[in-house]
């Protein structure tokens, strides 16, 4: 007991020389990291604040010697200038608001084409580079690595100023079976006339989705409990499609399409894609798809080859293994990165203001050069952009928080 | 035992085994190769014929138009324009290079770009070797006196200090007379004395009090030396920075970009997996806002914005907005990236350390950051790659690179040509091109060089 309580005060006694057993240990303030931390803290609110406040104070300032005033109320003024593409009606009596919604309107359809777009091309093309034939592989590679390796908005300007210019005249524009033409002038597409009761079509389709998810949903039961397959993809492309048709036909066809015609200088009817938005979209889709090949073909080559050859061992015909068991497991590394490509061709199609496609950036750039009100017009600009990222973003969370793998 | 022995003797057996036969003809050579890579399958030859096609065509097109068809000398217009001018206009790219290359660059001056040009090859190329030695010092060198000659060299240098408090530590950005606040000066130049001191002073419990003092004065004295080296008049002549243009122009916005976004990514990178919750929370903010908007709407705050929220009647040279925007925008996605490379740093590394008694700067200085930086090489290779190619958007805010260069070429009278547009832009997209394929190359022979097999 005695040697006990010695070596206790021995231990305690040694400690106190070094830090003090009763009392918090003797460092100087400034190393404790808690003082520390609060003071560092501190420090950079003070300079935000500073910098901050310093910053309003000047911009008010500038703002008064320019006599411009802050504020949203230009939104309500005429805006006097046309837009050269616009999914809502438009004119040049219109507000700056207005403009502004035509913007934000233009730039989710072009991102909206490109990204289907360029997923199919990248796709297409991460699977080719993989290919075992050299010369698919091969040229795969060469469209990927002179894609990706130049600027985008040199390749938006060879779309616009060479390729499409090159194009014949509306005259003599190169049609896909009479339906879709192209020329210097653009795109142009059949002109979709809703009729009576064309809503129904929409209602089929929701209709269809909603009954191809329980087919899916009894066929796994049915799987599950009596071992036999269903073809459930087949069955669901027919209910897709055939509903909708049958809804169409049903009703009397009340979708009509005005078919573009060919005068003598210019496309009667139909709906144009002004040569901008073509070129915007082309080089869009022809950029990002470079990007997303490399990450499927990264996707894919992710798995590992153990995984096939299990399930051939298990008696998986190739084509339901890659089904099966590659393809998921793929996509859980290649989503993330591919939400970020279609992220950043949302942005990129800001690159328009080059050649006056009015989207978010073209048609907010018009208002903010005539009207002065650049803090607002940016302000716009940066709440749109930073809502659709951080919208991605939060689904994209969610969706990796459910496609994650579930360890112990 | 003899059996063997006269069986051995027999003229017709093999004493030594027969040279292996060659493989037949369509598993080896050319022929094999193509047999097995082109033509497996019936569907893979189709394949095989169609893509080649389309290749050879491709290929076809394009030597037509840039070598067989293309003009290779003339004076003007006239020689690009004709029955057998379908090809490229490379008369008027010939005419036009030395603006391509220098912008509106002074004639007479020209020769101070090359030398900075060609100063920057010669010490960046053994910095790219790993094989070669004397990193260090060529380090300092690039990153240290190069920026200055750079400075000196393309504005001219003798700027004037008269009014001590208007010289920045942003000297580097090429602007000469920055009328900012006083306050704003003072509070940079400060940051740039008395940061290195701080921090030399920490490093002084590990290495020696005189060591550091030594350092801090030499910092101290290396930044009068350096005003005193900006003020010096070298008889050049002043080139504004609105002059300057074409690939000069692209390279200063994307070397100055790359520089500058490294240590402010790194700072970031380190804020937001910093424990205290404001320096975290300022540095999500700060990344997640420029990572969420377009660079566009960074360059036209940059140009349109920026110098609102300055005082009053201060002038604010353009390109320095412009880099400014270019580099905090790159810095964020730098952050990114390097917080990669600190998240696959396992934590038993910072524990070590804390265990040897190191500082947090120690530790992320010597143990983490080095890790962590070498993991992420190619992320930041690859966002130099991008931040390169976005270069052109300063283009948008009227910024002579080269592509806005090219462009105006365009609209010169003297060489309007059904080619001249097409000629501009394959001469644009090739430098490009050549330049981020280059660095991409560059990036994996890195990785491979870094690649230790010990990778988990």
């Amino acid at each position: 007991m005695a040697l006990l309580r010695s070596a206790q005060q021995g231990e305690g006694s040694s400690m106190s020389v070094t830090t003090g057993v009763d009392g918090p240990p003797k460092v100087a303030f400034f190393n404790d990291p808690k003082v520390r931390s609060i003071g560092v803290q501190a420090i950079l609110i003070a300079v935000i604040i500073f910098f901050g406040w310093q910053m309003v104070q000047n911009t008010l300032a500038n703002l008064e010697r320019a006599n411009i005033a802050s504020g949203w109320g230009f939104l309500d003024t005429t805006a006097g200038f046309d837009l050269s593409f616009t999914l809502i009606p438009y004119s040049e009596s219109s507000t700056y608001g207005r403009a502004i919604t035509v913007g934000v309107l233009n730039t989710i359809l072009v991102a909206f084409c490109g990204i289907i777009t360029a997923t199919i091309i990248g796709f297409i093309v991460g699977v080719m580079r993989l290919s075992k034939n050299w010369l698919v592989a091969k040229v795969a590679e060469i469209y990927i690595e002179i894609a990706r390796n130049v600027p985008l908005l040199v390749q938006m300007f060879i779309w616009y100023k060479v390729v499409l210019a090159a194009l014949p005249s509306p005259r003599a524009a190169w049609s896909i079976g009479d339906t879709i033409f192209l020329s210097n002038r653009g795109i142009t597409i059949p002109k979709f006339i809703w009729g009576d009761g064309a809503w129904m079509i929409g209602v089929a389709v929701v209709a269809a989705i909603a009954g191809i998810v329980m087919l899916k949903k009894w066929a796994h039961k049915r799987q599950e409990a009596t071992g036999e397959q269903f073809p459930v993809f087949l069955t669901s492309l027919a209910i897709l499609f055939g509903l909708p048709l049958l809804t169409y036909f049903a009703l009397g066809a009340p979708v009509e399409f005005e078919f573009a015609e060919q005068g003598n200088f210019n496309l009667r009817g139909g709906v144009g894609l002004v040569p901008e938005f073509a070129a915007l979209y082309f080089a869009l889709s022809v950029y990002t798809a470079s990007f997303i090949a490399e990450i499927v073909r990264s996707g894919i080559l992710a798995v590992n080859k153990g995984q096939t050859e299990a399930s051939y061992a298990l008696g998986l015909r190739p084509n339901p293994a890659l089904r099966l068991v590659v393809i998921p497991q793929a996509m859980r590394v290649i989503i993330p990165p591919l939400a970020s490509q279609y992220l950043n061709l949302t942005k990129n199609s800001s690159l328009a203001v080059a050649i006056g496609f009015p989207e978010l950036v073209a048609a907010g750039g018009t208002v903010m050069n005539q009207s002065g009100q650049a803090v607002e017009i940016i302000t716009i600009w940066m709440a749109v952009y930073l809502t659709i990222s951080l919208l991605t973003s939060a689904f994209m969370n969610w969706f990796n928080a459910r496609m994650k793998l579930v360890e112990r | 035992m003899s059996d063997i022995h006269s069986q051995r003797d027999l003229a017709y057996v093999r004493t030594e085994e027969a040279p292996a036969m060659p493989a037949p003809l369509t598993v080896s050579g050319p022929i094999g190769w193509m047999r097995e890579n082109l033509f497996p399958t019936p569907i893979n030859s189709l394949m095989s014929l169609i893509f080649g096609a389309l290749l050879l065509y491709v290929i076809w097109i394009t030597l037509e138009w840039s070598v067989f068809n293309a003009v290779w000398s003339g004076e003007d217009r006239s020689a690009c324009i004709g029955d057998g001018a379908h090809g490229a206009c490379w008369a008027m790219a010939r005419a036009k290079f030395g603006q391509w290359m220098y912008g509106f660059y002074p004639f007479t001056e020209r020769w101070r770009v090359d030398v900075v040009g060609i100063v920057g090859v010669l010490a960046l190329v053994p910095m790219m070797m790993p094989s070669l030695p004397y990193k260090r010092i060529n380090g300092i060198f690039l990153l240290g006196i190069y920026p200055i000659l750079t400075l000196i060299l393309l504005t001219g240098g003798n700027f004037d200090i008269s009014f001590l408090p208007t010289i920045t530590v942003n000297i580097d950005t090429g602007e000469s007379s920055l009328n900012w606040s006083v306050w704003m000066v003072a509070f940079a130049f400060v940051l740039a004395i008395v940061v290195p001191i701080l921090f030399l002073g920490f490093v002084a419990k590990i290495i020696s009090p005189i060591i550091s003092a030594i350092a801090s004065a030499a910092i101290a004295g290396g930044v009068a030396l350096l005003l005193i080296i900006m003020s010096i008049d070298f008889g050049l002549p002043y080139v504004e920075t609105s002059k300057w243009g074409g690939l000069l122009l692209t390279l200063v916005v994307a070397v100055t970009g790359i520089v500058a976004s490294l240590p402010i990514g790194v700072l970031l990178a380190l804020g937001r997996r910093s424990n205290m919750p404001v320096v975290k929370l300022f540095s999500v903010a700060f990344i997640e806002l420029w990572r969420g908007v377009p660079l566009i709407t960074v360059l036209f705050m940059a140009s349109v914005v920026l110098p609102l929220f300055l005082p009053p009647g201060t002038s604010f040279d353009k390109l320095l907005r412009a880099l400014i925007g270019v580099a905090l925008f790159s810095s964020a996605y730098m952050a990114e990236v390097v917080r990669g490379g600190l998240q696959a740093i396992p934590k038993g590394q910072t524990e070590a350390a804390q265990a040897l008694g190191l500082t947090y700067w120690q530790n992320m200085g010597l143990i983490t950051l080095p890790q962590a930086l070498k993991l992420v090489i190619p992320g930041i290779v690859n966002s130099f790659i991008g931040l390169f190619k976005d270069t052109v958007l300063v283009g948008i805010i009227g910024l002579y690179d080269l592509l806005l260069i090219v462009q105006a070429a365009n609209t010169d009278q003297k060489w309007v040509a059904p080619q001249t547009h097409s000629t501009g832009f394959f001469f644009a997209a090739a430098v490009f091109w050549i330049f981020c394929f280059g660095m991409s190359r560059y990036s994996m022979f890195m990785e491979r060089q870094l690649d230790t097999g010990h990778k988990n």
